[in-house]
């Protein structure tokens, strides 16, 4: 096969070429309530060509991998449509590499009824707390393996597991309805998702607990984030921002994102890297072959350096940071986020809340959004804060911020880093795509929260 | 198909393949230019066993050996949720236009034409603004097979428009934005054009707003963004059954507005969401969801309808796994007052195009809050610019149970939803000041 891909790679009047080529496995088990709604098993084969001629793009995705020869001629035919210009597109040795997953415990090897015994223990530790309306527990594994080649003679095969669990339990009385969930992800070490009894336990009676908790009130307030909810903050406040995509063809908004502006204060440092081992969104090479690595976003306060594609490297004359990934086949790849992190600094909790006369401590994710400028991001769990001490529980609460403003609010950064390796991240129609974030526990000195 | 129908019935009880094919072609606009063209050919073929009273369920995308296919739905059967009930074999569909040969006419020269047009157009009224476009032509092929004799086939042609714009002046960005989609080709650019240049006049300065309780109009792209995530879990025949819906036992209460209608709409001739079946081969039909306020009906698949003793709705949906409740088409009714007419009636007030983050919340129980994107101020009943850094939260069932007035101007947002605009008296919203 190797031969075959690079002789359908030659001889064509194209700037750059490459081939992706997947085959891929899946299995997915769904609980609703006491009803196992749905245990199936997926395959996928397919494969795509991506060329570039004078600055524009073609893109052929497909099934079948015969005649790959004409499937490349299309792409570059496409691309010639497209290109009037020159083409920009940072240069890559070649090489050829094999990586194959490391993995403690392949859930691959973890028989369904496995799988199911210990779902159904949580399914019935939820359904068994007393008000708990249902449940919804969603479960899936798989193993992807990306057959890269370019035309510059590079060859890399990569196969990567994953998984993801997201619980939630459903409490109900007098018409409210009230849930609190947990997402849990690795890169394909099943004993993540294991030994989680005490926790689903603790989600099912919060969840309870929220029926008779008030909505906070809206306005702006002093806000402490816990380590899940300020990784949720990083992603969506900066990290989408950071996004060369957003910024390489447009003038204005690279005035704004000027490397060397000041977003923060000194204490922060912000990070994003496939090259941080063991985490979802870790991997070696991206999906245009480029070696993971470590980026400084912002460091001591300033904008350091952005995540790159090789084509937006190229136009912005900085280096590709291997961030260039695609969902799956049917998609070329875009700059994305990989596990991205504020870096601890030497503040315990009881530090950053001591001093807050009255705020909202928010806990945890339902999930998070952002227009670049204005962001928003949702706790699954909230708390007012009044006179330095944790006091009642709040409804889930939505906080929403302007990237300008909030990051230079950060005034705390604890020094208890933990990274949440359950989300997926939704960008034009790529979701979800597997990364973490994470955080210490962090301090805003004013952003606004929706509410009565 | 049949090959692996065969295979299936050996060793289950009853079986359905679902099948589809489909090539689609999207032509890529960025930074103003053309940027990228793009083909796309995919096919998907999935396998549903009933065995010893229990579901099973594979799926490939690609090609799979029958045997492979059928092996793996057999390996999931043991597990799988009691079967309760029959795959279907209806006697006749109804006919529901999905499908324009024209679409085969368009080239990409065409869209490529017609892309480069409404940016144009657009950038005639504000020449500093950054667009990006996508128009796309496709073609998909439905093919559904089951053991109790049913089958059932159809085309669908897609063509979509959606254009997306960012102006920057300073540190402040704005966002404008809309989408049209048919089973027609769509070969004019300006209503696409006119609805962002709408957006560009009303938002042309920025003004402030209080932190306090409002009058609120939600424009069509408002409905969609901030109240349908709600009602579509709400009404979801599987989220009732469950409980986790707060319509459970509401069936026929008139717990929204009296002149507030919803209703799911599979059978509208030649919108992207239509269907003569659902992905169960189930006949397509329209639902009253709400009925000038009462609750009138809840949308159903066919194991979801079972459970609830009922019947399916045709609202069984394939997305990533087994088919599962969802809407195809939703239309909220018509009321007799215009968008202007209700911005005259207004003395501070908001008007929300834009929101992000709505569906974050808790939509189980109805609330919502999220930041406005994109939203203006109104006083003394006139648009006096954009609103920035402003929250809105509420309920939907305490926004929809009364409305102040519908709109008489309803519009398709989103390729599924066609709603005119909502305006409710008073809202919760935060700004932020500065």
């Amino acid at each position: 096969m190797q031969d075959e891909i690079a002789n359908s790679l030659k001889g064509h009047n194209a700037d750059y070429i490459e081939i992706r080529l997947e085959e891929s496995k899946a299995t997915r088990i769904i609980y609703r309530g006491n009803r196992l709604e749905e245990i199936g098993k997926t395959s996928s084969k397919g494969g795509n060509v991506r060329a570039l001629v004078k600055g524009g793009w073609g893109f052929v995705s497909f099934n079948s991998v015969s005649n790959l020869r004409d499937k490349v001629e299309l792409a570059v035919s496409q691309a010639r449509l497209v290109g009037k210009e020159t083409s920009d597109f940072s240069q890559s040795e070649p090489l050829t590499d094999m990586v194959t997953a490391e993995i403690e415990k392949n859930p691959m090897t973890v028989p369904l009824a496995s799988k199911k015994e210990l779902f159904d223990e949580y399914n019935d530790i939820i359904l068994s707390t007393a008000k708990i309306q249902t449940s919804n527990i969603g479960y899936s594994d798989s193993q992807r393996k990306v057959t890269f080649a370019s035309s510059e003679g590079t060859y890399i095969e990569q196969t990567k597991v994953d998984v993801s669990l997201r619980l939630i339990a459903i409490a109900s009385e007098d018409g409210q309805v009230q849930q609190v969930g947990l997402s849990l992800g690795s890169q394909g070490d099943f004993s993540a998702v294991e030994g989680l009894q005490e926790q689903v336990k603790q989600m099912a009676q919060r969840a309870v607990e929220l029926l008779s908790a008030p909505q906070a009130k809206g306005g702006e307030y002093i806000v402490v984030l816990d380590p899940v909810l300020a990784g949720v903050f990083v992603h969506e406040a900066f990290g989408h921002l950071s996004e060369a995509d957003h910024v390489y063809e447009n003038k204005r908004l690279q005035d704004i994102m000027v490397l060397g502006r000041k977003f923060g204060d000194k204490h922060l440092n912000i990070v994003d890297g496939a090259a941080v081992p063991g985490l979802r969104g870790s991997y070696k090479y991206d999906d245009e072959g480029v070696q993971a690595s470590k980026t400084y976003l912002i460091r001591e306060g300033i904008l350091e350096s952005r995540l790159h594609s090789r084509e937006t490297a190229a136009i912005m004359g900085e280096k590709p940071t291997g961030n260039a990934r695609a969902i799956s086949y049917l998609f070329p790849p875009i700059v994305r986020m990989t596990n991205t992190y504020i870096e601890p600094k030497t503040l315990s909790f009881e530090d950053i809340i001591s001093d807050i006369k009255e705020g909202i401590y928010a806990k945890d994710w339902y999930g998070g959004t952002t227009s670049l400028e204005m962001f928003t991001f949702s706790a699954a769990e909230a708390y007012m804060i009044r006179n330095g001490k944790i006091a009642e529980l709040l409804r889930p609460v939505v906080l929403s911020g302007n990237v300008f403003v909030t990051l230079g609010n950060i005034d705390a950064i604890g020094n208890d880093l933990q990274m949440n390796q359950g989300g997926g991240c939704g960008k034009r129609e790529q979701s979800p795509l597997p990364v973490s974030n994470g955080s210490p526990h962090i301090r805003i000195r004013s952003c606004l929260v929706g509410g009565s | 198909m049949e090959e692996i129908l065969a295979q299936a019935k050996r060793v289950a009880e009853q079986a359905e393949v679902f099948q589809v094919s489909s090539k689609v072609t999207p032509v890529h606009f960025e930074a103003n230019r053309l940027k990228q063209i793009q083909d796309k050919e995919s096919t998907k073929t999935a396998l549903r066993l009933i065995k010893d009273g229990k579901v099973g369920f594979a799926q490939a995308s690609g090609f799979i050996e029958p045997g492979m296919l059928v092996e793996m739905a057999a390996e999931t059967c043991q597990f799988g949720m009691p079967a309760k009930f029959d795959f279907p074999n209806p006697k006749a569909y109804p006919k529901v236009d999905t499908f324009d040969l024209q679409i085969d006419a368009v080239t990409v020269d065409d869209m490529v034409e017609l892309g480069e047009q409404l940016i144009a157009k657009v950038r005639q009224h504000a020449s500093d603004i950054l667009c990006e476009a996508s128009i796309s032509k496709g073609i998909a092929s439905v093919h559904i097979i089951n053991s109790e004799g049913g089958e059932a086939s159809y085309n669908k042609s897609l063509f979509s428009l959606s254009f997306e714009g960012i102006l920057i002046k300073g540190e402040d960005m704005l966002f404008v934005g809309d989408s049209n989609s048919s089973c027609h080709p769509i070969l004019d650019f300006r209503p696409v054009a006119e609805e962002v240049i709408k957006q560009l006049e009303l938002a042309k300065r920025n003004v402030s707003i209080s932190t306090e309780p409002m009058p609120v109009i939600f424009t069509p792209h408002g409905v969609a963004s901030s109240l349908v995530a709600p009602l579509v879990s709400a009404f979801s025949g599987k989220l009732v059954f469950d409980g986790a819906s707060p319509l459970k036992n509401k069936m026929g209460e008139q717990i929204f507005d009296k002149n507030f209608s919803l209703w799911d709409d599979s059978t509208l001739p030649y919108q992207v969401a239509s269907y003569p079946c659902d992905d169960e081969g189930v006949p397509s039909q329209r639902t009253p969801l709400i009925d000038n306020g009462a609750v009138s009906h809840f949308f159903y698949d066919l194991q979801t309808a079972a459970l609830a003793n009922t019947q399916s709705t045709g609202n069984g949906s394939r997305h990533v796994g087994v088919p599962t409740p969802s809407p195809s088409s939703l239309v909220i009714g018509e009321g007799d007052i215009s968008f202007w007419d209700m911005v005259r009636d207004i003395k501070e007030g908001l008007v929300v195009e834009f929101l992000i983050g709505a569906e974050q919340g808790n939509i189980l129980n109805g609330d919502f809050s999220g930041n406005v994107l994109l939203g203006y101020k109104i006083t003394n009943g006139e648009v006096t610019g954009r609103v920035k850094n402003t929250m809105v939260a509420g309920n939907v069932y305490r926004v929809l149970k009364q409305l102040e007035a519908i709109g008489n101007d309803a519009r398709w947002v989103e390729g599924f939803l066609l709603t005119p605009c909502l305006y409710c008296s008073s809202l919760s919203v935060a700004s932020k000041a500065g």
